[in-house]
C-alpha cells in the first residue's frame, strides 16, 4: 500500500478503525484533540458513532456502556482527563468490559505544561485505578507503531476483556512521519456465548468468559461490587479471592501474546538501554552512533509495558554490565527495571519538558566505559 | 408479590436489602409495573443505575442490567442508548447519586435529550452511607452531616431538569404512585429525555432524625405536603413554603439525539 505523511493521533484513529472501532467518547484536551476530531469525521460515514461528553467520567462511562452492547469503544485523553478517568478504568476491570483509553501524556503533575511531552504517567496506567487490577499497557514510539499498536489495543481489549491503554505522548501525537499501512491486519473480536445456560462471568477454561452483548437476548447484571460467577454482588471471602485471582491472573496467563519487545544489537552487547516511547528515538540513535565506534551497546525498545517484560529484562541482566533507562520522568520504569537485577541501572532523566538529547543518553553509556 | 412483579423480578434475589418502610421499592415496583403496561420486552430493556440504595434497585429487576459507579449512571446510559438505539433505556438514581455527583450528567443528559427515561427517588439523604444531608435536603433539616440544621437550600430537581432541555419532565410521590407509573409510561412513549422524580421516604435516617414519624406518616406528609401544578401557580412563595409541587412539569415534542447522530453520515 502506499506511504502517506501523517500524524500520530491521526494514525491512532485509522488503526482504531481498522480494529473495528466504532464508538468514541471524548472530551477536548490537548495534545490529544485530533483523535476526537478525526473520529468525529470518520465514524459518522462508516455507521459508528461519535459523541462529545461534558467531561472525561462521562467520555469512559459512555465506552463502557456502548462495549456493553458489544460494539468495539474508545476515548482519548490526556494527563488530567486520564487521572479523571480512574475510577471507571477500575469498573471496566472487574466488569471486564473491553475498551480502549488513549492518553497522550503531556507534562504534569496537574495542567502541568499541555503542550510539552512527558513520560510521567507509567505508573499511573498502571496503578492509578484504587485496588489490584488488570491492566494492559502499551506505548508507541513512532507514528507506525501508533497505528499497530492501537488494533493490539482492541485485539487485547476484545481477547482478554480488559482496559487497555495506550500510552502515546505529546511528540509521538503530533509528529508527522511516514506510515505504511500494512498488509494482513490481524482483528480479533471478543468471544460470545453461544446458547444454552449463560453464567456470565463463570472461567471456561480459558480465564476469560465469553460476553454477550446486552440486548442478545441474555438478561444478565454487570456491577462494580465483588461478583459470583453469575454476576450478582456477594461477600463470601472465597467468591472475591477467586475472582480477584482469575482477573489478575489474566495477564500473566497470556502474557506472551500480549509482551511485544524489539531488541536492536542485542546479540554481542555489554551495555543494554532500555526505552519506550518518544525517548527511544534519542536512544536507539546514540546506540547507532556509539557502535560505529565499536562500542557493545544494544537496546531493547519496550512496546508493552504493563504486563512489565521483566523476565526480559532479568534476562539481559545476567548477561551485560549495566543498564541505561532514558526517560521523560524521575524513573518510573528505571525503578521497575531494578527489581529484576542487581546490576548497575543507570538512570537518565529528563523533566523539563524538553525532549530526550542522544548525547545525554550516550554520557550515561559510556560512563565507566574504558 | 402480584403476578406481574414476580414475572419482572429476580426473585432469586430477593428479599431486597432495603429498610422497611423505604420508598425505594415502590418506586421499583411502579418501574416494572410500566414496563409492563407499556408492553417491552425484557431482553431489549436495559436498567442501568447507580451506587446507594437507590443503585441497588437494577440487581432486583430482570432485565440487561448495569450497577455503575456513583453518579454515572446516565453516563453509562448514553453509551448504551448510542450504541444500541433499539434497546429501551432505563436509569434509576437517588437524589445523591442523580444530583449531586451525576449533576452534571443529568444536565447534559436532558439538554441532549437523548432518548432515556431517568427515575429519580428523592428521600433527600444519602442513606447507603447513614444519613448525611444530600442536595434535596429541607434547609433546616437534621441529618449527620447537619447536626445543627442543614445550611444550604435544596435543589429544586424536576425544574432544573426541565429547564435544561428535556422532553418529558414530572414530579410526584410514593403516595402518588399510580400517577408515578403513568408518568414513566408518558415519559417513555415521549421521544427525548424524560425524568419522573419521585419524593420518597427514608424512614430510617431522614425520618427518626427529623422525628417524621412512621413509614405511613411519611407518606401521609407526602399527601398533605403535595400541592398541583396548578394549585401552586395562585400560591405565594410563603405558602408554597416546605410544600412540594406535583404534576407534569414539562411535556414537549423536541427532537431526540441518538436519531440525529445517526443521520448525521453522508
Amino acid at each position: 500500500m502506499r506511504a502517506r505523511l501523517i500524524q500520530g493521533n491521526e494514525a491512532c484513529v485509522e488503526g482504531a478503525i481498522t480494529a473495528g472501532c466504532r464508538f468514541f467518547a471524548g472530551y477536548p484536551i490537548t495534545p490529544s484533540s485530533e483523535i476526537a476530531e478525526l473520529m468525529s469525521l470518520k465514524l459518522p460515514e462508516l455507521g459508528g458513532v461519535f459523541i462529545q461528553m461534558e467531561d472525561e467520567i462521562a467520555s469512559i462511562s459512555a465506552i463502557i456502556g456502548a462495549s456493553l452492547t458489544g460494539k468495539k469503544a474508545m476515548t482519548a485523553t490526556s494527563g488530567p482527563g486520564f487521572s479523571l478517568m480512574q475510577e471507571n478504568i477500575g469498573f471496566a476491570s472487574i466488569t471486564e468490559t473491553p475498551v480502549v483509553i488513549v492518553n497522550v501524556q503531556r507534562g504534569g503533575p496537574s495542567t502541568g505544561r499541555p503542550t510539552s511531552p512527558s513520560q510521567g504517567d507509567v505508573m499511573q496506567a498502571r496503578w492509578g485505578t484504587h485496588g489490584d487490577h488488570p491492566v494492559v499497557v502499551y506505548c508507541p514510539t513512532s507514528v507506525q507503531e501508533t497505528f499497530e499498536l492501537t488494533v493490539e489495543s482492541f485485539n487485547t481489549a476484545e481477547m482478554l476483556r480488559v482496559p487497555v491503554i495506550l500510552l502515546s505522548d505529546e511528540v509521538i501525537a503530533h509528529m508527522r512521519e511516514r506510515f505504511v499501512p500494512p498488509e494482513n491486519i490481524r482483528v480479533i473480536d471478543r468471544k460470545r456465548p453461544s446458547g444454552g445456560d449463560y453464567i456470565p462471568f463463570a472461567d471456561d477454561g480459558s480465564g476469560v468468559p465469553p460476553m454477550a452483548d446486552f440486548g442478545s437476548g441474555y438478561r444478565y447484571h454487570v456491577t462494580g461490587l465483588i461478583h459470583d460467577e453469575t454476576g450478582f454482588p456477594s461477600e463470601d471471602p472465597e467468591v472475591q479471592r477467586k475472582l480477584l485471582e482469575r482477573l489478575m491472573n489474566k495477564t500473566e496467563r497470556y502474557r506472551d501474546e500480549i509482551t511485544f519487545v524489539d531488541e536492536y544489537h542485542t546479540e554481542d552487547m555489554d551495555i543494554c538501554v532500555i526505552s519506550y516511547g518518544s525517548s527511544f528515538r534519542s536512544s536507539i540513535h546514540a546506540v547507532n552512533e556509539l557502535r560505529k565506534k565499536g562500542v557493545k551497546v544494544g537496546c531493547l525498545k519496550l512496546k508493552t509495558l504493563w504486563p512489565f517484560p521483566g523476565e526480559k529484562v532479568k534476562e539481559v541482566g545476567e548477561t551485560v554490565k549495566k543498564i541505561v533507562v532514558p526517560e521523560l520522568n524521575f524513573g518510573q520504569i528505571g525503578d521497575e527495571v531494578r527489581k529484576y537485577t542487581h546490576i548497575p541501572v543507570i538512570g537518565v532523566n529528563r523533566y523539563d519538558g524538553n525532549l530526550m538529547r542522544p548525547e545525554e543518553i550516550k554520557n550515561a553509556i559510556l560512563e565507566g566505559v574504558n | 408479590m402480584s403476578g406481574i412483579v414476580r414475572e419482572y423480578m429476580r426473585e432469586s434475589k430477593l428479599p431486597h436489602l432495603l429498610c422497611p418502610g423505604c420508598g425505594h421499592g415502590a418506586i421499583m415496583s411502579a418501574l416494572v409495573r410500566a414496563i409492563h403496561e407499556l408492553g417491552l420486552e425484557k431482553d431489549k430493556t436495559v436498567v442501568v443505575s447507580g451506587i446507594g440504595c437507590a443503585g441497588r434497585s437494577s440487581s432486583y429487576m430482570d432485565f440487561n442490567t448495569l450497577h455503575t459507579t456513583h453518579g454515572r449512571a446516565l453516563a453509562f446510559a448514553t453509551g448504551i442508548k448510542l450504541a444500541d438505539p433499539s434497546l429501551n433505556v432505563f436509569v434509576f438514581m437517588g437524589d445523591g447519586d442523580g444530583a449531586a455527583i451525576g449533576g452534571n450528567h443529568l444536565l447534559h443528559s436532558a439538554r441532549r435529550n437523548i432518548d432515556i427515561t431517568a427515575i429519580i427517588s428523592n428521600n433527600s439523604i444519602y442513606g447507603m452511607t447513614g444519613g448525611q444531608y444530600s442536595p434535596t435536603t429541607p434547609e433546616g433539616f437534621l441529618a449527620s452531616t447537619s447536626p445543627y440544621g442543614n445550611p444550604e437550600p435544596p435543589l429544586q430537581i424536576a425544574e432544573t431538569v426541565a429547564s435544561a432541555g428535556a422532553s418529558y419532565v414530572a414530579r410526584w410521590s410514593v403516595f402518588h404512585i399510580k400517577q408515578v407509573i403513568r408518568s414513566i409510561k408518558e415519559g417513555f412513549e415521549t421521544r427525548g429525555f424524560s425524568l419522573i422524580e419521585v419524593i420518597s421516604q427514608c424512614p430510617t435516617y431522614f425520618g427518626r432524625r427529623n422525628r417524621l414519624g412512621s413509614p405511613s406518616r411519611m407518606i401521609l406528609w407526602q399527601k398533605e405536603n403535595s400541592v398541583p401544578i396548578k394549585k401552586s401557580m395562585e400560591m405565594s412563595e410563603e405558602e408554597l413554603s416546605g410544600k412540594f409541587v406535583v404534576g407534569v412539569i414539562a411535556r414537549r415534542d423536541r427532537e431526540e439525539l441518538t436519531r440525529k447522530i445517526y443521520s448525521l453520515r453522508g
